[in-house]
This record gives C-alpha cells, structure tokens and sequence, in this order.
C-alpha cells in the first residue's frame, strides 16, 4: 500500500507541477475581493466530497430542514490515498465540487494552488470566528488573520494513553515529564514490556511531538515560504526518541496492523501518546485490555507546563470554482458548529469538535466505560486549549510525509539517526516546492 | 503476464541431457506453490475469524470459524455497499471484457486479412499502444471526460476500459496463422458477406485465441484501480477494488473496517479464480499463440 500511495504522491507532484507551470493565465489580475452573497433564484444543490464514515447521514439531518440548499454527498479514499490528487484533477478540469474535506496539514497545498475560497469574505463564517478553539483558527486563516481557506471540522488534541493496572502493578509513577516518561520506559522494559511504541512510518504522530514542544516546522510571509523541520525544539524532540530507539526502550512495530493491535492487546505496550481518536483506536484493536486503560495529559517538557500536540484534523473547504459560496458556507457553518451535527459527526465518526462549545456536547462529558468510566474527554478538552497556536503545514505534506518516513525507518533499523532522516526531509521539501515553483526563502 | 510456454523441441532438448533431477524440479515447483499459495491462504485464514481472533491468534491458522457471520457483516454493511460494488465490478469487467474481445478480434483480424494503404502503420500505432502504461492515461483521460461532463459516470470507466491493443495484437497473429486465405475465399465465392464469414467461420476458428484475450482483458479491468480512483466520486458507481481501497484507507478511523476489508477481498478475488478455472483449458492452448509469431 505504501507503493501504491508512493505512485500517488509522485503522480500528485507531476499533476501539480503541471498545474503549476501551465495556467500563467490565471494570475490575480483584476478580481479583487472575492464576493460572497447568497445566490438568490431558487433553489441550489451543492456537492460535497468527504470521506468521513457515515457522512450521508449527518448531511441528510441538513437536507431535510433545508429544501432551498440541498447537498449530495460524494465519496472516496481518505485524503492522501487519493482524493486531494482527484480534488486537483476536478479543479483543473473545472468540475471540482462545491465543498470538500481537507486535513489541516494539506490545507496550504491548495491555497498555493489558488484553489480554495476565501470564506473570510462570508460575513456569517467571519462572525462564526470566536466560536473556534483559537489554534484551529490559525489552521484554516494560514497566516492571514481576516482569511478563512475553510471551516474547521474536528481536532485531534494529544494526551497519554496508559496502562493503569500495569504501572500499578510494578510501582510505576504515570509520568508527568518526558523525562519521567523515559524513567518510566526504563522500569517498563525491566518489567517485560515497551512504554511504546515509536510510529516509523506515520509522521503525524512525530509532528503533533513536535507541535507540543514549540517546534514550527513552516512560515510564510506572503511571499515566501520557509521550511525548518530542523528547528531547535523539533531537534530535541527527535534525539529524544532517538536515545529510546538506541536504548530499545520502544518498539517499533509498523502503526496500523495486527501487530501493532496485539503489540497493545498483549500487554507488550503500556502507553501511547495519542490523539483523542486513539481512544476507539485501542478499544477495538485491544479489547482484552478493557477497563485498564487511563489518560492523562501528555508529558511537559519541564514540569509545571501545559502544552499538547495535535495529531489529525480537518476542515470543510469551499473549493474557488463553487458558484454558490455563500450557500456552502452556511452548510459548512452548520455541519462544524451546529450541536445536532457535531454529535452526529461524533457518534458515526467519532470525531472531536473544533469549537469551544463542542466541548460539552453529551456524548463528551460522561465515562467512558473502556477506560474505567474515566471522564476521558475532559483531558482532551484541556488539552484541546493548550494546542501552540502558530504551527504551520507547508504545502507540500504528502511528499515531505513520505521522504520523512523512509528516513524514520530507516533509523528505527539502525541506519542513521531521527534528525538525519528530519534533515533529509528538509532538503527534499525545499526542493521539492522549488520544483513546483513555489518560493522559497 | 511472463510466462515463457515451452514449445515441444525445448521440453524434449531438456528432457535429454536431464541436468535437473525430476524430484529437484518438483521440490522448485512445490516451493513456488506455496510462495504463491500462502497469501491467499491467509487471507481465507483471516476471514473465518472475528476481531479479537484476527489480531490474537496464529495468521496462518484457524480459531473459530466465523465466515459466514463475517459475510453477512459485510453484506449488512451501509445497506449492502459492497454487493452494488461487486455488481459494479461485474458490469465493468464482464461487459467491458466482452466487448473488447470483439473489437480486438474484429480489429486484428481485419489487419491479417485485408491488405490497405496504411495497414502496418495502424498495427504499428496500436502495437505502441501495448507499451503506454493503462496508468499513464488515467489523467489525461479524466481531462478529456471532463470536458463532456462525463466524469463520475458509469461510462467515464466503462468506454476506456474496452481499448484493448494486446489483444488486437494477439488476433492479429492468431488470425493470420490460423484463419486460411483460401478458406476465406471459399466463404466469399459461396456468397457469404464479409461480416458473416467473420462471425460464422473467422471468429470460431480463432477461438482459443478469443478466449486468452478474454481473459488477460477480465483480468486487467477488473483489477484496473487507477482509472475509477480518478473518474468516481460517487460511491455507487465504484467498482469493488475502489471499494475496498476507500474502506482500507479509513481503518485508523474505523477500525471495525480491517474485517470487512478482509473477508471482502477474498469475494473480490473469487470471480477471478473461477474464471481461470473455466477457461484454463483454453488459456493453455491460447497462451502459446503469440510466442510462436
């Protein structure tokens, strides 16, 4: 499968490059700010791609109160296995949909594309702006505070998975530093076990590391973009988890196969530094262990901080050849905001709402009867307001992702080091929006 | 497709200075058997188990035996996707395969038996077109659809899915090997039409050769990704490949998918096999066909 997203990626980069070289005739020359007014004249029908499971249904809550503005869902693989390429082709092609789903970090590859609307424009999504956790905000304005390149849809806030029973049982204090953690790690394996398990091949989870620890790995001041995936706070981060490598204090089981599953569902990994989806991530891949897990925040990097990374997340995007933005800012408001879709998008979906008041939906205040009936989302809704608000995706994820996993793998056998593979990412990036003609500082 | 057929003088060359002993080339074979056999096997494994089971036990071992509950999941699924997409699938393949052997055949024959201005430039151009990856064309295909406003339709996979230049290939050696000139021209003096001698004489002599192109154009559509990745958006028209990718690609979200994505790819490779089955028999005789020319 990773051939197949490899062929993919590369034929996503050649069609982009293509794009990139071959439209000089769509330059910003006259039209300034774009409009956003309701279309007036009947009724509209929208099209929406979106990959989340058992979208339909949410959409068909909206389409039944809403006969004027009538949305049709459309489908697909997950984002990176192919429908940001297909979103690319339909925008050259000109039969884009209206709206689409798009993660945060590949957000900025359509904006350098000019493929996105500018719902800053909207005044009912500009006044829809304090609603958000701030830092979403940031995700979606890239950079320009009045700009708005989609809604934002659900977050992914970090915190530590655990092992209540296991740390228990060999006297281990639920580490509270990461320096307590690789302590910890050290306890862990003289019991039998792995306190982890470091993921080689899904680079997300070392970006919302990074995230945590104020590391900012993309800028861009309107001009040019900066790439720095080897800053001082990514660069710790990195030989951190290189010195546990070297210790073979974690694992390093691919992420996402049986496994992995078994590596959690056998006792052999105690914790995991995940996102609040991981909650259902380890209740179906470890059913055995029901009932002993906890979640605590995630580890400070000197104690007394509060600070979390984020792993995951999307926005619903209004795609610039829509002819009626207006209307599909108002679903995307409604679809991100609205407590009857948020609940829905979290019982079909399991998603977990950007907005503040998301927070305290039902299905997110009581216990959670996998994890002891802990109030589990009560620490990710902390964690959810100590996200650092200025990280920044580059517009080139999927091929940084990809160069960045071969380095990570390649370190997990041995060969080369975690900031060697950061710093081989850094120059294919570089080249690589280059390449696509895209500036770079 | 790298088989190498034999042809009877090398199997007797062999034969005669014996370098491999029989037991060696069986024990080459017996290997290879199960090199290839071992990845289905684990897939018909893994789809007799539930959840717990499939990450708990031995992979390549049975714990208890759950397929038909699996299978009824997998109907059940979002009101029986994947029957729709597997239907999908058949209409794709099943029609575009059909239609495609006929135009091959019509196309090769037509290039072995009629002499015109240009002949070997077609057949050259056509053979060009065996050496363009199906894959390359995807984009450029979904450009020009768009430009109809026929992508995410059922006939933006099917029409380009019927272009089939092997298989013009292949009936053109077949016919020009195995159709007589002077059978044809027997045809013509009793009065036949051109098309009738095709289909009443033509086409039956080149049977075997139709049926190895039956196959290797099922094969290639149904197992062809690329082409509906780019052209379908809209979940009822994907074919099953599609389906199963899309699901495969939303297990980190839903896990309960991994099953499904299981069981359904041990049903999605049943079509194929029972076609090989069925027509293996003229596969073997058709196989040869262009490796003599």
């Amino acid at each position: 499968m990773s051939a197949l997203l490899r062929t993919i990626s590369v034929l996503l980069t050649s069609a982009v490059a293509v794009t990139a070289c071959s439209s000089p005739d769509a330059s910003p020359g006259g039209s300034t700010a774009s409009a956003c007014a309701p279309s007036g004249g009947g009724p509209v029908t929208l099209t929406f791609t979106s990959w989340i499971p058992n979208i339909e249904q949410v959409v068909q809550a909206w389409n039944a109160k809403n006969p004027d503005i009538q949305v049709k869902v459309q489908t697909g693989p997950n984002g990176n296995g192919g429908t940001y390429q297909n979103f690319f082709n339909q925008l050259k092609a000109g039969n884009a949909p209206d709206l689409g789903q798009i993660e945060y970090d590949a957000l900025p590859g359509f904006r350098v594309q000019d493929g996105l609307f500018d719902l800053g424009a909207c005044d009912i999504v500009a006044k829809a702006k304090d609603q958000f956790v701030p830092w979403t905000w940031n995700q979606v304005s890239l950079g320009d505070p009045a700009a708005a390149f989609g809604v934002p849809q659900d977050t992914g806030p970090m915190a530590l998975f655990y092992r209540a029973d296991l740390f228990d049982k060999a006297g281990i204090a639920v580490p509270a530093t990461w320096q307590e953690y690789a302590a910890a790690a050290e306890k862990v394996k003289a019991a039998g076990g792995y306190i982890t398990n470091f993921s080689q091949s899904d680079i997300n989870q070392f970006a919302g590391l990074a995230w945590q620890a104020g590391g900012n790995w993309f800028g861009n001041d309107g001009q040019k973009w900066t790439v720095n995936l080897t800053d001082d706070k990514t660069t710790k981060v990195a030989k951190y988890w290189q010195d546990l490598i070297d210790r073979k204090l974690v694992s390093s089981v691919p992420p996402w196969t049986t496994e992995w599953d078994n590596a959690y569902n056998t006792d052999q990994a105690w914790t995991w530094v995940s996102a609040v989806w991981g909650a259902n991530s380890i209740a179906t891949g470890a059913p055995k262990t029901a009932g002993k897990w906890r979640v605590a925040p995630m580890p400070q990097w000197s104690s007394g901080e509060a600070s979390a990374g984020n792993w995951g997340g999307s926005s619903t995007a209004v795609f610039k050849s829509s002819k009626h933005p207006y209307e599909a800012a108002k679903f995307a408001l409604w679809l991100n905001t609205s407590d009857e879709a948020l609940t829905l998008l979290n019982q079909k979906a399991n998603l977990y709402p950007a907005t503040k008041a998301g927070a305290n939906l039902p299905a997110l205040t009581g216990g959670v009867a996998f994890y002891g009936d802990q109030k589990i989302y009560e620490v990710f809704a902390a964690a959810s307001a100590q996200v650092p608000a200025g990280f920044t995706w580059g517009p080139s994820m999927t091929a940084t992702y990809a160069n960045a996993s071969d380095g990570f793998k390649a370190a997990v056998s041995g060969k080369g080091t975690l900031v060697d593979a950061l710093t081989g990412a850094q120059a294919y990036t570089v080249q690589t929006l280059k390449n696509q003609a895209i500036p770079v500082a | 497709m790298t088989t190498h057929p034999t042809t009877p003088a090398e199997t007797v060359r062999r034969r005669d200075h014996s370098i491999l002993p029989r037991s060696a080339a069986m024990l080459i074979m017996g290997v290879c058997t199960v090199y290839f056999l071992l990845p289905l096997w684990w897939l018909f494994v893994g789809s007799t188990k539930n959840r717990e089971q499939f990450t708990g036990t031995d992979p390549l071992w049975f714990a208890d035996f759950h397929l038909l509950d699996n299978i009824g999941d997998l109907l059940a699924y979002r009101d029986g996707i994947f029957l729709r997409w597997t239907l999908n699938s058949v209409a794709y393949t099943g029609g575009a395969a059909l239609l495609g052997t006929l135009l091959a055949a019509m196309c090769g024959y037509a290039l072995a038996k009629y002499r015109f201005p240009g002949r070997e430039l077609i057949f050259n151009v056509v053979l060009s077109g065996v050496l363009v990856p199906a894959t390359a064309l995807a984009l450029p295909l979904f450009l020009i659809f768009g430009q109809f406003q026929a992508t995410n339709t059922f006939w933006a996979v099917f029409l380009p899915s019927l272009v089939n230049p092997f298989g013009v290939y292949l009936a053109r050696v077949y016919a020009t090997a195995g159709v007589p000139d002077g059978l044809l021209e027997a045809a013509r003096i009793d009065g036949a039409g051109e098309l009738r001698t095709f289909f009443t004489i033509s086409a039956r002599l080149m049977s075997p050769a139709l049926v190895t192109i039956f196959l290797f154009h099922f094969v290639a559509v149904w197992n062809n990704f690329l082409l509906p990745l780019v052209m379908l958006s809209d979940e009822r028209l994907f074919p099953v490949t599609l389906g199963l990718y899309s699901w495969n690609t939303q297990i980190t979200q839903v896990p309960e998918l991994r099953g499904l994505v299981i069981v359904g790819s041990l049903i999605s490779i049943a079509p194929l096999a029972v076609a090989f089955l069925l027509l293996q028999r003229f596969w073997r005789t058709g196989i040869s066909t262009g490796a003599v020319k």
